[in-house]
């Protein structure tokens, strides 16, 4: 073996293709399976896309590097199901590019946020972490408020999304803008229930009418965060500790 | 800079810049959102930089062939200068976010100044920056040296140098303007990871060629080493950052990944990251100027292949461990477990190897601090594997996943091996480099040797008291059976070791300030009485070629 390695360090290119070799085969069996194993990802019938204004909050919640301090991924532990829900199963994600399942709790874990607080809560807890929870050390957000939020592009985003496997249509993306702003407005639209389901919630997020901004993109998204499909409530499995 | 090249190798830079230039152009006055259009200027700025510098010395008198017959230590003279920028700049703005975490109003309500913002700049700065710099500069000087020969180019490591820099510039000027695909440890987006695949390639290409043209028969391991950093991190980063643009013009992309898939392919980059960035590179720079220091050679040949080749193989299969108790299936989760538990074997090797190699040079240690500095770092990459192994297995890390003892893990590795590494090899190539007999001030080097010590023992050990409190009290239940403790009486709980991390980590800069300002100095001090060893020049010369 030896022997051999005295020869093999002789030759530059025998060394990189070595290296190369040698270096392929832990994710050629880790993550090519991935991509081939049906069981990999549930199946969830009930499955429903991002919303344009969803998907502008979700792009803003990547802006922010919220990931820095927040997962969404429960895990399957008896004190996380019990202080966060249901734990996470991969088909809620499968949308997700990139995921954001984080590494780390500064603060709580985000994977089922959406609905268990009012937009009022959500908005005055991004203008100001501290008036609603006096010990948090969460950065305030308040610049959302006033920062109209970009929607003439959204159909490029849903586009882009469409060609890696989101089962966007052509309509929905046609669509994008003005389904984003109806999301954000009082009269609600027949057009963006019909494409994106009944249950999809359009009311100005940030308690403003008047104007389409990042907060009511981003109070959009974390409103939907956990709610895209129930397969996560009727998985009877229990956690594992 | 310039005044190695000749008048053609001049005008080829010339093009490359204008190309450069163009492409700038073309961004900013293309774009589809700010973002793109003021990194576009920024590219710009660069290249046209860079160009009026060329065109400055365009005349200046051509080296003569007598060039060929020296080492190229230029490029590795510019990089230990933007090593030593880049680590006081990202140890500042790592400080600063740890002190923001004690006291959030450090922000200053500012957008661009959050927390989600400023860290990446943090851990691209000293990751990419730093430590990027320190084994790009080192690598160049290692290789012609155990090699025998000179660089294989006389443009490209000056493209490899800069355009690495450009690189870490767009990823750094991005975060705070919002720009980032929120991959940990690969957050810039599409434009940049693209710049960054030309440079490697070429940083890959001039490697290979430069090793062709060796006068030893046998490659030294430290290149074994540097060369599974350049090919795994090219695998690595292409692999993890495939993407489509939202357009041409546009910042954003979406990447080709999603849900499990991506973060098992995320995980896999990030933790191979650490393995062929964070590791395989510093042990390239440990194989070389720790046996240098101490006059002594490596304790063990076979351990050395043995431990290589373990690593190249192992590590690349322990990423799934970063994803225990999630949706990633079961198997591939055990799998990353059980190889990150048999990866200790290798990495205890190395760590062995370079510990033994000091035996009989012991009195050195004790006495110069830029051998301690590669003795300490040695001894934290064996703690810090151990630690990584252990908290790889499934239970400890149900216990310590999500909280800080996470993060008390990679400041062992990342302050206590790559950073103590970097700079004890920095001493000794600083002085060699610039023809000095020695660093400035000795007696700063040991202040920054203690300061850098206890800098990080108070960061570690404050944030295993902080991740372990944290993960129990999560878990922790009442009498009654519910949890006892909601999630923000768990951060209440965090603020002490905040601010005794910040303390730390605040000495820690100190002592890399006094290194920077070492460094400095002796570059702008006397040269030596005695120059340097007559055979310190490539062998194709000797040999009269």
């Amino acid at each position: 073996m030896f022997g051999l390695h005295y020869r093999l360090e002789k030759h530059g290119m025998a060394l990189v293709l070595g290296i190369i070799l040698v270096a392929s085969i832990g994710g050629l069996v880790e993550i090519a399976p991935l991509f081939t194993i049906d069981e990999t990802v549930e199946d969830a019938p009930d499955m429903r896309l991002y919303t344009p204004l969803e998907l502008a909050g979700r792009n803003i919640y990547i802006r922010e590097g919220c990931y820095a301090c927040h997962s969404q991924m429960i895990r399957t532990l008896r004190d996380e199901v019990e202080r966060y829900g249901p734990y996470s199963l991969a088909v809620e994600s499968k949308y997700d590019h990139p995921m954001q399942w984080g590494s780390k709790r500064t603060g709580p874990d985000l994977a089922r946020i959406g609905g268990k607080y009012s937009d009022e809560w959500q908005v005055a807890h991004l203008i100001d972490p501290r008036a609603v929870v006096p010990q948090s050390i969460m950065p305030s957000y308040r610049f959302l408020v006033t920062t109209a939020l970009r929607t003439d592009d959204l159909g490029l985003h849903l586009k882009a999304l469409s060609r890696v496997g989101v089962p966007y249509t052509d309509e929905m993306v046609v669509n994008a803008t003005a389904d984003a702003i109806a999301q954000a407005g009082t009269d609600g639209s027949d057009g963006l229930t019909s494409r994106y389901g009944t249950a999809t919630q359009a009311r100005p997020f940030d308690g403003n009418p008047g104007q389409v901004t990042e907060m009511d993109a981003l109070v959009a998204y974390l409103q939907i965060l956990g709610r895209l499909t129930d397969a996560a409530h009727a998985n009877r499995q229990p956690p594992e500790e | 800079m310039i005044a190695q090249l000749t008048r053609a190798e001049r005008e080829f830079a010339l093009l490359v810049l204008t190309l450069l230039a163009s492409c700038g152009l073309v961004m900013a006055a293309g774009a589809n959102d700010d973002l793109f259009a003021l990194h576009g200027g920024l590219v710009l700025a660069f290249a046209v930089g860079l160009g009026f510098l060329v065109l400055s010395g365009l005349h200046t008198p051509e080296p003569g062939d007598s060039r060929l017959a020296e080492y190229y230590d230029d490029p590795s003279r510019a990089g230990i200068v933007l090593t030593m920028g880049w680590a006081v700049f990202g140890l500042a703005v790592g400080d600063w976010v740890a002190w923001m975490l004690a006291y959030p109003g450090l922000t200053f309500d500012a957008a661009w100044a959050s927390f989600g913002r400023i860290r990446p700049m943090h851990t691209t700065g000293v990751i990419f920056g730093f430590g990027g710099n320190a084994l790009i500069a080192t690598s160049f000087h290692v290789v012609q040296r155990t090699c025998r020969t000179r660089l294989a180019g006389q443009f490209s490591p000056w493209f490899v140098l800069l355009g690495y820099n450009l690189f870490c510039l767009l990823a750094v000027s991005g975060y705070p303007l919002g720009v980032t695909q929120s991959k940990e440890y690969a957050e810039p987006e599409w434009y940049v990871d693209l710049w960054l695949c030309v440079v490697w390639v070429t940083y890959l290409v001039l490697y290979i060629r430069t090793l062709a043209r060796r006068r030893e028969p046998h490659i030294y391991v430290a290149n074994w080493y540097y060369l599974a950093f350049i090919i795994v991190v090219a695998m690595l980063h292409i692999v993890n950052n495939i993407a489509m643009p939202v357009a041409w013009n546009h910042s954003r992309a979406y990447s080709a990944f999603a849900g499990v898939q991506d973060a098992m392919t995320q995980w896999w980059y990030g933790h191979n990251a650490v393995a062929f960035f964070l590791t395989a590179g510093f042990l390239g720079m440990m194989y070389y100027y720790l046996p240098v220091r101490a006059g002594r050679p490596i304790f063990s040949y076979r351990m050395s292949i043995i431990s290589f080749w373990g690593i190249t193989f192992l590590y690349m299969w322990a990423g799934s461990h970063h994803l225990h108790y999630t949706a990633l299936p079961h198997w591939v989760q055990t799998l990353g477990m059980t190889f990150s538990l048999i990866l200790l074997v290798p990495s205890w090797g190395s760590a062995a190897n370079a510990l033994l190699t000091l035996n009989g040079a012991w009195d050195r240690v004790r006495d110069d601090a830029t051998l301690r500095f590669m003795m300490v770092a040695a001894l934290f990459y064996g703690l810090t594997t151990f630690e990584g192994s252990f908290m790889a297995i499934r239970a400890v890390n149900s216990l310590s996943h999500y909280t800080d003892w996470t993060v008390g893990h990679v400041h062992a590795g990342a302050l206590g091996w790559v950073a103590l590494i970097s700079f004890g090899a920095l001493y000794s190539l600083t002085p060699a480099l610039w023809g000095r007999a020695r660093m400035h001030s000795s007696w700063a080097v040991e202040a920054h040797f203690w300061l850098a010590l206890a800098g990080t023992l108070i960061y570690v050990f404050s944030m295993w008291n902080s991740g372990v409190i944290q993960g129990l009290m999560w878990r922790t239940y009442d009498a009654g059976g519910t949890l006892a403790y909601s999630f923000i009486d768990t951060v209440v709980a965090m603020h002490p070791y905040y601010v005794a991390r910040a303390i730390g980590g605040a000495l820690f800069l100190v002592g890399a300030a006094i290194g920077a300002w070492n460094v400095w100095m002796t570059i702008r001090g006397p040269l030596a009485a005695t120059q340097r060893a007559g055979d310190d020049r490539p062998l194709t010369v000797l040999a009269g070629e």
